[in-house]
């Protein structure tokens, strides 16, 4: 088994497919979907937590890249900007998937962005603008 | 036995002076005993870094040809308002200021993207800020009107003032209401949610001197990277608060306002912040050097995180309408924890003020002292004490004759 969460980028023309429909029926996958959202310029954005057998999870990442979708790891979207951070940790309560923590040692925030679901609440929460959301 | 900052200083010279910071204090002493740490340790480094409103530059910006008479005209830097009361060309900066065009909280909660302590950021990281001063045109000062970019290494002086910071301990903000507030201690997620503190707690500077004992007018400190100097107490002062048997202040004590060239500063330790839907604010940091000069000086300087103890406050009516609440006081060791009790409820805590930027700071001031780059500067004068008699007090408002 495996379970990533993935961000898709649907261009213009496949705003108005099936394609997760075709990833559970075809590929026997399960999918929660952590975010969803069409832009003004009518490209789709999904943020999906994607789990099911390892190769039928790869098949069906094979059939989302031949659509023309484009799949990246959420991981590379919610950063935080070592520079900026403080690690006061003021978003480590805000956070609501214990994405944000503090090491009882050091005292700094450790950002687990495996645990990130980029429901975004962080971003404005940081007094130092630290997290950036780059979808 | 008594030591004297001199002889503490003499010792920092010959770069035989036994520096540690606050933390390291608690175990020194509890290992060794009072009597022998206070003849050890000659000096322990306490330090904060957290948000400050009550933060502001000057700066003189040199004479334009032909001369303009800012002062009493209008100035802006990067678009925020500088405050142009004073001479021609001297202005001022505060961390709140923002542009005449933000939407403040009209579009709730505001954003506040960009205000006063940035352009302090911006200033002491070196970059270039644009300055458009109008004014109204003398015989001596025939300008109207000044567009120019200026950049901290060609002005005269730049300096920051603190007229308020290092507060001694501060609440701990809830919110008991149904629906989010963005306060200054934070977003505070409504039905107690989470709990905000903001104190460096056993590092924190007036909570291991917390008699000013050895903190007065002339203390030579770390500010934000560089060195600055206690001017005066801070704004808000309120020395005759409750206390604990340790002597430590159970709500928002003493503050001290600080003082110090910017042009030694770094970026890294001013920085502009941001609180949501409150507007803007600076975070500095500060380290202050407490001379162990007896052992009762040591025995405050080795306070620890569970016998500092703050109060708990409701920011959704009790602070915002000035009323008395009553939700308990916790421990820093608690709110550290990670999650404090309030009415039966377990609340995830959170802090606005970097405990490990704080550690940073009071190692790089111990650095220089054992170095011996940085003595002990002799106070010149008190802050008011307990005893003093010195309160903070409200408003008294009153209505206008018509």
């Amino acid at each position: 088994m495996v379970s990533k969460k993935i961000v898709l980028h649907f261009p213009h023309k496949l705003v108005d497919q099936p394609i997760v429909y075709k990833l559970v029926k075809d590929y026997d996958l399960n999918f929660n979907i952590l975010k969803a959202s069409v832009t003004p310029e009518e490209e789709g954005l999904l943020v999906l937590e994607l789990s099911g057998e390892k190769k039928n999870y790869e098949q069906g990442v094979k059939y989302l890249k031949e659509a023309g979708v484009k799949v990246q790891p959420l991981s590379q979207d919610i950063i935080r900007n070592e520079e900026r951070c403080t690690h006061c940790g003021v978003c480590v309560p805000i956070c609501p998937s214990a994405a944000l923590v503090v090491d009882p040692v050091t005292r700094k925030v450790n950002f687990y962005n495996d645990k990130c679901i980029a429901c975004e609440l962080c971003i404005k929460a940081c007094p130092v603008r630290a997290m950036e959301v780059h979808f | 036995m008594a030591k004297t900052i001199q002889e503490i200083n003499e010792k920092i010279k010959k770069g035989k002076a036994v520096v540690v910071n606050a933390e390291e204090i608690i175990d020194i002493v509890e290992k060794n005993g009072i009597k022998k740490a206070a003849q050890d340790v000659d000096v322990v480094t306490a330090a904060t870094f957290g948000p400050m409103c009550s933060s502001g530059a000057y700066i003189n910006i040199g004479h334009a040809k032909p001369k303009i008479k800012i002062g009493g005209g209008k100035a802006y830097i990067n678009d925020v308002p500088a405050y142009a009361g004073f001479a021609a060309v001297d202005l001022c900066i505060g961390a709140a200021a923002l542009p005449d065009d933000d939407p403040h909280n009209k579009v709730y909660p505001g954003n506040f993207s960009y205000g006063g302590g940035y352009v302090i950021e911006d200033l002491v990281a070196g970059k270039d800020l644009k300055l458009i001063a109008t004014a109204y045109g003398t015989d001596c000062y025939p300008r109207k009107k000044l567009e120019t970019l200026i950049n901290i290494k060609d002005l005269n002086e730049a300096v920051l003032l603190n007229p308020r910071n290092v507060y001694q301990n501060y609440n701990v903000a809830v919110n008991l209401s149904d629906k989010v507030i963005y306060t200054y201690m934070g977003t505070l997620k409504p039905n107690l949610g989470n709990a905000n503190y903001c104190s460096a707690g056993q590092l924190s500077p007036l909570l291991n001197d917390p008699f000013y004992k050895t903190i007065g007018i002339g203390t030579r400190i770390f500010l934000g990277g560089g060195i600055g100097y206690v001017v005066w107490h801070g704004t808000q002062h309120n020395p005759i608060v409750k206390r604990r048997d340790n002597g430590v202040v159970q709500v928002p004590g003493g503050t001290l306002a600080v003082i110090g060239d910017l042009k030694q500063m770094k970026p890294q330790w001013l920085r502009g912040t941001t609180m949501q839907g409150y507007g803007v604010t600076l975070t500095v940091g500060i380290g202050v050097p407490i001379p162990i000069l007896d052992e009762e000086i040591c025995r405050y300087a080795a306070v620890k995180d569970d016998d500092i103890y703050t109060q708990i406050v409701d920011y959704s009516e009790a602070y915002p309408q000035g009323k008395s609440s009553n939700l308990g006081e916790v421990s820093y060791a608690q709110l550290k924890s990670g999650a404090i009790k309030i009415q039966g409820k377990d609340v995830p805590t959170g802090s606005l003020s970097s405990y490990s930027k704080a550690i940073e700071i009071a190692n790089l001031l111990k650095e220089w002292i054992k170095k011996g780059d940085f003595t002990l500067a002799e106070p010149v004068a008190s802050l008011p004490n307990a005893e003093s008699g010195y309160t903070f007090k409200p408003l008294k408002e009153r209505t206008l004759d018509k």
